[in-house]
Formats: C-alpha cells, sequence, structure tokens
C-alpha cells in the first residue's frame, strides 16, 4: 500500500477470561487502516468489532500481538497517552458540563491555552451546527444533538484516528439516515480517519470506504462496498451482506451444474453457487432460456417484490422484481416461470 | 377559568390542606413543639434545684460565651466555653475529612462489585448498627484503654515497652466518631457512585485526562449530591455527639453535647442548657448553608 498507514493491527489476539474457560473475542486479527480513510468493522453482535475498536482505543489490552498508530507502537500506552478519541455509543457525555465544557474537555486536560480552548470550541460547535446550544446541559439536548456534541468532543483534540462505537444506533431511522450523511461530510471536511463499528450492513456500504466483515473474532474479507457485495469470499459475508440465494453445484468443464441438471457459467470456484435476488430476470416459461420454476410466494415490499420459486428438485430462490406498475409483470402463487441470471450475477464460493 | 372550575380547585385546594392535616399535626407536636419549649426554657432564670423559675432572663444566652465571677459578679469570657465548642467543630470536622477518606473507597468498592455481591457488601456495612451505640463504643474503649487490646498486644510482641495513652484524649474520641459515623458516610456515597455512568470514566481517560483529573473533573463532580449528603450526615451528628466523648473523652475532653447534658443535670442550669441546645442547632444550620451554598456554586455556574 503506497498510501500512509494510521492503523496497523498486528497478529492481535484478545482472550477473557482464563485457563479453559477463555474465550477468544479477537483471535489473531491483523489490520492496515490508511489515513483519511473511513474504515468499517462490520459483523454480528459479539464477533470482535467493538473489542478491535477498544483496543486501539486503550481501554482494553491485548492478549498478544501489536497496535501500532502512525507507525509508533502504543501497545502498552494507556488511552489518554493515544491520538485516538472515541464516539461512544452510549455517547457517555459529562452530565455536570455544559455542551461547550463537553467539547472543551480534551483540549482543556491536554492543557492547551484558554483562547485556543474557546476558539476550537466555538468552531466544532458550528462544525456540529449547535451554536446556539453552547450553554445548554447535555440532558436537555435531544438523542440526535447529544450525538453532534459527542461527535465534536471527540473532534475537538483533532485526533489521529476517529473511533466511533455504533454511533447511530440509538437514533430512529430518519436521524440516522441524516446523521450518515453527517458523519460522511465531517469525515471529508476534517479529513480524519475514521473508525466505524456497526452491525448494520446497509450504512456499512452506504458510507465507508473500505470495510471489515468480522466473524468469530477473525476477519473475514475486506475490502471497498463493491467488493464485498458482488465477490464475497465465502457464505458468511455473503449471507450477512445483503440477500443472497445459496445452490449446491458440481463443477464441471462446461460450467457449474445445479442438481436440477442445469448449467450455468459462473465465476470463481467451490461448490456453492451464490447469485443475489436482483440479479434474477423471471420470463415466461417454454422458451428455451433460463430455469423452469415454480412462483411458491410472492411479497409486495413497496418498491420491489419478492418472488420465491422452487426449481424443479424443489430447490428454493428468491427474486427481488420491482413493484408492477398498473399492467405491469405481476405474479400469482402456482404460476410457471423460466429464471434468468443476469451477466456474470452467479459465483462460486467455497462452503 | 369558568366559575365551575374554579370552585373545583378550591375545593381541591381544601381536600388538600385537610388530607395533610395529620401529618402537619403530628410535625408540629413532634418537632416544632419541643423546640418551642427549649427556645422558652433559655429565656427563663434557673431554679435552686435544677428546675425553672419564670422570670424572663437573658442570662442563658448570656452564659454561652461569659461567666459572672462569683466573689465581685463581674462578666468575663468563658475560656473553658470556648475551647468545647472549638473542640466539638473540630472533632467533626476531622470526623467528616476521616470517614469521606475511608468511605469514598469503600463505597466505590462496592458500587463495582457485580450487582448480585453488592447487596452482602451493604449489609456488612449495616451490621454494626444492630448494636447499640453505647456497647460498641466501649469496645473501642476495651481496646485502645492503656491495658486494652492494642496496648498489649503491642507491648506484648515488644513493638512499644509503654502504653500508647489513647484513651480520654480528642484522638480518642476522633477514632471513636469516625468509627461510629463511617457507615453514615458510606452508604449515601455508595447511592451516588451506584448511579455514576462507569462510561464516563472511559470517556475522560479517553480525552486525555490522567486518572486523577478523572477523578477530579468528572468523578468528584458528579457524585458530589453524596458526598454533601454523607458529610451532613456525619458532620451533624458529630457536632452533638454524647455517647462517645463520654466514654472515650472522659470528663475533660467534652464536647457540646456533654456540656448541654451537664447542665441538665450536676450545673443545673436549664436556660443555659436550653440556649446551648439552640445555640448548637443555629451552628448547624449555618454549617449546612455555608455548605450546600458552596458546593452548588461550582456545579451550577449558569443556575
Amino acid at each position: 500500500m503506497t498510501q500512509k498507514v494510521a492503523i496497523t493491527a498486528q497478529n492481535v489476539v484478545k482472550a477473557f477470561g482464563q485457563g479453559a474457560a477463555a474465550v477468544r473475542a479477537l483471535d489473531d486479527v491483523s489490520v492496515d487502516i490508511a489515513t483519511g480513510e473511513f474504515f468499517t468493522l462490520l459483523g454480528p453482535s459479539g464477533c470482535g468489532k467493538t473489542t478491535l475498536l477498544r483496543l486501539i482505543a486503550g481501554f482494553e489490552m491485548p492478549t498478544a500481538g501489536k497496535i501500532l498508530i502512525d507507525g509508533a507502537d502504543v501497545t502498552d500506552k494507556p488511552p489518554n497517552r493515544r491520538p485516538v478519541n472515541t464516539v461512544f455509543q452510549s455517547y457517555a457525555l459529562f452530565p455536570h458540563l455544559t455542551v461547550a465544557e463537553n467539547i472543551g474537555f480534551g483540549l482543556k486536560m491536554q492543557g492547551r491555552p484558554k483562547a485556543e480552548v474557546a476558539a476550537t470550541t466555538t468552531e466544532m460547535l458550528a462544525l456540529v451546527k449547535l451554536d446556539a446550544m453552547a450553554d445548554r446541559k447535555t440532558s436537555q439536548l435531544s438523542g440526535g444533538q447529544q450525538q453532534r456534541v459527542a461527535l465534536a468532543r471527540a473532534l475537538a483534540p483533532r485526533p489521529k484516528v476517529l473511533l466511533l462505537d455504533e454511533p447511530l444506533s440509538a437514533l430512529d431511522l430518519k436521524l440516522r439516515k441524516e446523521m450518515q450523511v453527517e458523519l460522511k461530510r465531517l469525515q471529508t471536511e476534517t479529513g480524519i480517519t475514521f473508525i466505524f463499528v456497526t452491525h448494520d450492513q446497509e450504512e456499512a456500504l452506504t458510507m465507508s470506504d473500505r470495510i471489515a466483515v468480522m466473524s468469530a473474532g477473525r476477519i473475514q474479507q475486506i475490502g471497498a462496498p463493491r467488493d464485498i457485495y458482488t465477490r464475497p469470499v465465502n457464505r458468511f459475508v455473503a449471507s450477512f451482506i445483503g440477500e443472497t440465494n445459496f445452490l449446491p453445484v458440481t463443477a464441471t468443464p462446461q460450467g457449474a451444474r445445479l442438481s436440477t441438471g442445469d448449467v450455468i457459467a459462473a465465476e470463481g470456484e467451490g461448490s456453492v453457487l451464490i447469485v443475489r435476488p436482483e440479479q434474477l430476470r423471471l420470463g415466461p416459461p417454454g422458451l428455451g432460456a433460463g430455469l423452469a420454476a415454480k412462483v411458491t410466494n410472492v411479497v409486495y415490499f413497496g418498491t420491489d417484490i419478492h418472488v420465491n420459486l422452487s426449481l424443479a428438485d424443489d430447490t428454493l430462490l428468491t427474486a427481488r422484481v420491482p413493484s408492477p406498475v398498473d399492467g405491469g409483470a405481476d405474479f400469482a402463487t402456482g404460476q410457471a416461470v423460466a429464471v434468468t441470471f443476469q451477466p456474470g450475477a452467479a459465483r462460486l464460493i467455497r462452503e | 377559568m369558568s366559575p365551575a372550575e374554579q370552585s373545583q380547585r378550591k375545593r381541591s385546594t381544601r381536600n388538600g390542606w385537610l388530607l395533610s392535616a395529620p401529618a402537619l399535626t403530628l410535625l408540629f407536636l413532634a418537632a416544632s413543639g419541643p423546640l418551642l419549649i427549649v427556645l422558652v426554657y433559655s429565656f427563663l432564670t434557673p431554679g435552686q434545684y435544677g428546675n425553672v423559675i419564670w422570670d424572663f432572663s437573658f442570662d442563658g444566652w448570656i452564659g454561652i460565651l461569659y461567666t459572672r465571677d462569683i466573689f465581685d459578679g463581674t462578666m468575663n469570657l468563658a475560656d473553658a466555653h470556648l475551647t468545647i465548642f472549638w473542640r466539638s467543630v473540630k472533632l467533626s470536622l476531622m470526623t467528616t475529612a476521616l470517614t469521606f477518606a475511608l468511605g469514598f473507597p469503600t463505597a466505590w468498592f462496592i458500587a463495582t462489585r457485580p450487582p448480585a455481591q453488592r447487596a452482602m457488601w451493604l449489609f456488612l456495612i449495616t451490621i454494626p448498627f444492630w448494636t447499640n451505640l453505647l456497647i460498641r463504643t466501649f469496645a473501642i474503649n476495651e481496646v485502645i484503654r492503656n491495658e486494652g487490646l492494642m496496648n498489649t498486644v503491642l507491648t506484648g510482641i515488644g513493638l512499644i515497652s509503654e502504653p500508647i495513652r489513647l484513651i480520654n484524649t480528642d484522638t480518642a474520641v476522633f477514632i471513636g466518631m469516625a468509627y461510629v459515623y463511617l457507615p453514615l458516610m458510606v452508604l449515601p456515597l455508595f447511592a451516588a457512585i451506584d448511579r455514576f455512568d462507569m462510561k464516563l470514566l472511559e470517556a475522560g481517560y479517553d480525552l486525555y485526562a490522567s486518572r486523577l483529573q478523572v477523578l477530579r473533573h468528572v468523578i468528584m463532580p458528579i457524585v458530589k449530591p453524596g458526598i454533601v449528603a454523607g458529610s451532613i450526615l456525619v458532620f451533624v451528628p458529630s457536632l452533638g455527639a454524647y455517647v462517645t466523648p463520654r466514654v472515650l473523652g472522659g470528663g475533660k475532653n467534652m464536647m457540646i453535647g456533654n456540656f448541654i447534658e451537664l447542665q441538665f443535670g450536676q450545673g443545673r442550669n436549664w436556660p443555659l442548657g436550653a440556649a446551648l441546645s439552640m445555640a448548637l442547632l443555629l451552628i448547624v444550620m449555618a454549617a449546612l448553608l455555608v455548605y450546600v451554598r458552596a458546593s452548588t456554586k461550582g456545579s451550577n455556574p449558569h443556575g
């Protein structure tokens, strides 16, 4: 990688508990995060993503391995000696301080001159659009406003890396969408490296430069959102990010042969064929092309409909097609259809 | 507001007073009543045999600070009284400080245990309350007196050759009061620390605060209500302590409580005793006012 590296984790292991009862929250994790990157740790709860974030922040010490920030080994340093700041899931705002005092806290603790603390606080208040709230207590703010204070407080000391621990999970859907845009804007404006932890795959896909998908204490795949979505390396990644049809296949020189006997051209190698529901096309049956299938169920989602299908040998598939407008293609249970794949949509993965 | 609403409102106000009447009556009889009697007695003349003569007099109040010379009848500043006041305030402040120094780590320890264990620790803290105060104070006496447990053991292992003379000193009273009032400090501190969001510690460390700075700028301001409550609960009864200075301080190291008792007993000066009681009440109120004002000022500059 030619870019400057902000954070390096080298073979990090974190075990909780002792001896045989020890649980490995992180199992030999190595990752380089580039300066200025919006990097997301994505995974289900208990996958180790928050543990990795806490190790970078310094709240936990690794059982083995090293953490480097800007090339300097900080493995043994306490949180107050690391140039990173955290936005906590619960915000953890200081209830005895005003909004402005909260934002200035880090700078004050660093012993910066009063004038600088005041100037930076004002600047941060403007950045998160809370100018009018400077003298309020944090308990008088709404959830979204508290979120902004937490962001401003963590950004004020100009950390090399900003760590965000599921910061949007407490907000309602509309506010969450707004804050996603807001976060992206703040990241672009400040140029600070963001490490963002979330279990929400949509959030990860829309905001990140790169995503690390984690499961069971290991990083399963690292890549840009498009790579991860279109070329998942294993079943876990394919099923965690978006919806996927999994079809068992046997490799033949002509392509992957389904259990129905149909042969499909697919990239990659392995014994499972994956195809996203939106990559399926449903046509009238009996024209030669496509797999013969029967509609078992239709679910209406507003923007599109999910058509559940069963192939000749009872293998189940789901297709996602645009909602029918009046007179457009609609499907009824029991209807016979021919299923075709978009070119390049089918991929093979190992089990 | 419509007439109907007005009359309903009046009715509910009247009902409210009617409902609280029993409580108000009890409050008056149990709290204000006795206080009024004490106040009235402080302005009467002492009788020959410890009773009062119903003649109005300021002598009780004057007697707080001055003594009348038996021979020529002149008024002199009563040094002995001032010493007693000063000792009471000093020992109470020291007791409050020591119970805080011991109680804060204790309360922190309990509040950071797993929830299932906390009840057990709190239970242990309250165990001393099961035994009568007098008995507990005599137990301390047994430990620290010249031929007591502490001195016997220390001389026995050869650490000291002379017994440490603790009993009948201010230090003995100080130790005794700190022991007796420690739970009163721990419990409100625990309640405050228990509500403290431990995530704020991480937020503090994360924002470049050292451990000491986190203690000073995050923990202390937030648990301050608990510190204030604990300090008041310890300081107020310390100031009026009677049993502890009596048993551990001997006759010479009197505190206000013992001095008041003296007036109703051997002193046979009920008006002075009553005036002293009222003075103690005023000192406590003044101390509380100062404390509460000082502690709310820092925390809420905009309020």
